[in-house]
């Protein structure tokens, strides 16, 4: 079987993209391998430990459950469009900074995407509210206790941010 | 873990998209992805065609008024459980929501794809049951109902014929004098549950004249059970362990990698007993602002 090609667009942290792509193409693998935005990790490919979890319209969603085809007109963010425009830090990887929120670094771009978007949608958690904000991301190093607290911490340096604009 | 090679199709109406289905009989529908893309890429399925319904007009909708609610094939989870209108009409569904994976999943998933996806463990399909909804689906004939008895007929297997698409789902409003409760257990919250159920009570007086009970993988098919006679009226703990004896009579709790069926019938049986009575209560709560 020829397997059909399509042309799509792709609107990735403000860029517009045009590849080509067969249908099975997952959204993961058109943006780490078609795109090469590496930073959207792939761990079990089938929804369960979140690193590959990206927003989509602002939303977080898995990109190993989507097809690329089915995420043209959509706008992304990917873990790389998490910095502040100045190329300095963002809030949640910040926060996950000063709170030890990492070791090896292989989930943490699901957290920050997650955070990020937990964080627009209730911008004060408390610490069960932050607990649940990533109960679908799975870390198999840090535990989840310094991840939670840098939550708690993206909320404050967003609010910071906020005070002093 | 990449899927099979498959034809692509994402129609713009509801006659191209049923056009498509009935030109293949290996084609299926792509909703949210979020059960059917995990079963492509572990090679479990391989359909020659997807056909993404993602672009069709006006199924997004949720609507709620007296009779029930009305969930459009596209409205997300996320969508159903954010709407107030709809945790008034039929406090369940938003119960039941806020268990059905986890948020990332949730803002993806459709809640129609998931009862016609007819999974045993999962919470919409046995509310749906339970609270004798129906599944409207159109297909070359054109449009019919499917009351949710009949929408399940074996393990992962609805009675939706392949060239047909579910367009909307319909959840009954809680009557009068009625309450609703449900809980599970899981290992993770959002994780599909070990043993979930749910109840709908219905007092006069007090006293319990109706109670339903549906159980979440502990059977094959979701599982409604009536309980009424069980109860004799009340929900004292010899009342509920009646109850809970009648139910676990038709329910048949399997061992998989999650829990042994001992301990799903343990599950089963102390969940009967709370949400017996939490929907009890809420049915009395329900009666007296009725009254006032
Ligand atoms: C990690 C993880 C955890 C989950 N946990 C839970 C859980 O706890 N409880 C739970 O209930 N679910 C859970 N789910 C599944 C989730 O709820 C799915 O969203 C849902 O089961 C299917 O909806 P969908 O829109 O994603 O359908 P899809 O995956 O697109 O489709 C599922 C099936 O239904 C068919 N289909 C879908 N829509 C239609 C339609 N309109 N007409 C005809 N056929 C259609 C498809 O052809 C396919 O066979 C989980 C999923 C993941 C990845
Ligand atoms: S790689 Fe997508 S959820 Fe694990
Ligand atoms: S930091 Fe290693 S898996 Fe989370």
């Amino acid at each position: 079987m020829t397997e059909e090609i399509h042309r799509i667009r792709l609107r990735v942290n403000g860029v517009e993209h045009e590849v080509a792509v067969p249908a099975r193409r997952l959204l993961s693998d058109a943006l780490r391998h078609d795109l090469g935005l590496t930073g959207t990790h792939v761990g079990c490919e089938h929804g369960v430990c979140g690193a590959c979890t990206i927003l989509v319209d602002g939303a977080p969603m898995r990109s190993c459950l989507t097809f690329a085809v089915s995420a043209a007109g959509s706008e992304l963010t990917t873990v790389e469009g998490l910095a502040r425009p100045d190329g300095s830090l963002g809030p949640v990887q910040q926060a996950f900074r000063e709170c030890h929120g990492l070791q090896c670094g292989f989930c943490t771009p699901g957290f920050l995407t997650t955070i990020t978007a937990g964080l627009a949608e209730n911008p004060d958690p408390t610490e069960d509210e932050a607990r649940d904000m990533v109960a679908g991301n799975l870390c198999r190093c840090t535990g989840y206790q310094n991840i939670v607290k840098a939550v708690c911490r993206a909320a404050e340096i967003a609010r910071e941010d906020r005070d002093s604009a | 873990m990449k899927p099979a090679p498959f034809d692509y199709v994402r129609p713009g109406s509801l006659g191209e998209a049923l056009q498509a289905l009935a030109g293949h009989p290996e084609a299926k529908v792509l909703a949210g992805g979020q059960s059917l893309v995990p079963l492509l890429s572990m090679r479990l399925a391989a359909p020659a065609v997807l056909v993404d319904i993602n672009g069709l007009p006006d199924l997004d909708h949720v609507r709620a008024d007296a009779d029930g609610v009305r969930i459009g094939a596209l409205a997300r989870h996320a969508q159903v459980l954010r709407d107030p209108d709809v945790a008034r009409v039929q406090p369940l569904v938003p119960l039941a929501l806020a268990d059905v994976a986890h948020a990332t999943i949730r803002n993806r998933g459709t809640t129609v794809g998931s009862l016609v996806h007819a999974d045993a463990a999962a919470e919409m399909p046995m509310v749906l049951r339970l609270l004798d909804g129906s599944v409207d689906v159109v297909g070359p004939q054109g449009r019919r109902t499917i009351a949710a008895d009949d929408l399940y007929v074996g393990p992962l297997e609805s009675s939706l014929h392949h060239d047909e698409i579910a367009v909307e789902a319909f959840f009954p409003a809680l009557a009068g004098g009625s309450g609703v409760a449900f809980e599970e257990i899981a290992r993770r919250h959002g994780d599909y549950a070990m043993c979930g159920v749910a109840a709908v009570v219905a007092v006069e007086d007090g006293r319990v004249v109706s109670a339903r009970a549906g159980y979440l993988s502990v059977s094959d098919v979701p599982a409604v059970v009536d309980l009424t006679e069980a109860l004799d009226g009340e929900t004292t703990p010899a009342a509920l362990a009646r109850a809970a004896d009648a139910a676990l009579a038709v329910l048949e709790p399997e061992t998989d990698i999650h829990a042994t069926a001992d301990y799903r019938a343990h599950l089963a049986r102390v969940l009967t007993a709370r949400v017996v009575t939490a929907a009890h209560q809420h049915a009395r709560q329900h009666a007296r602002q009725e009254q006032s």
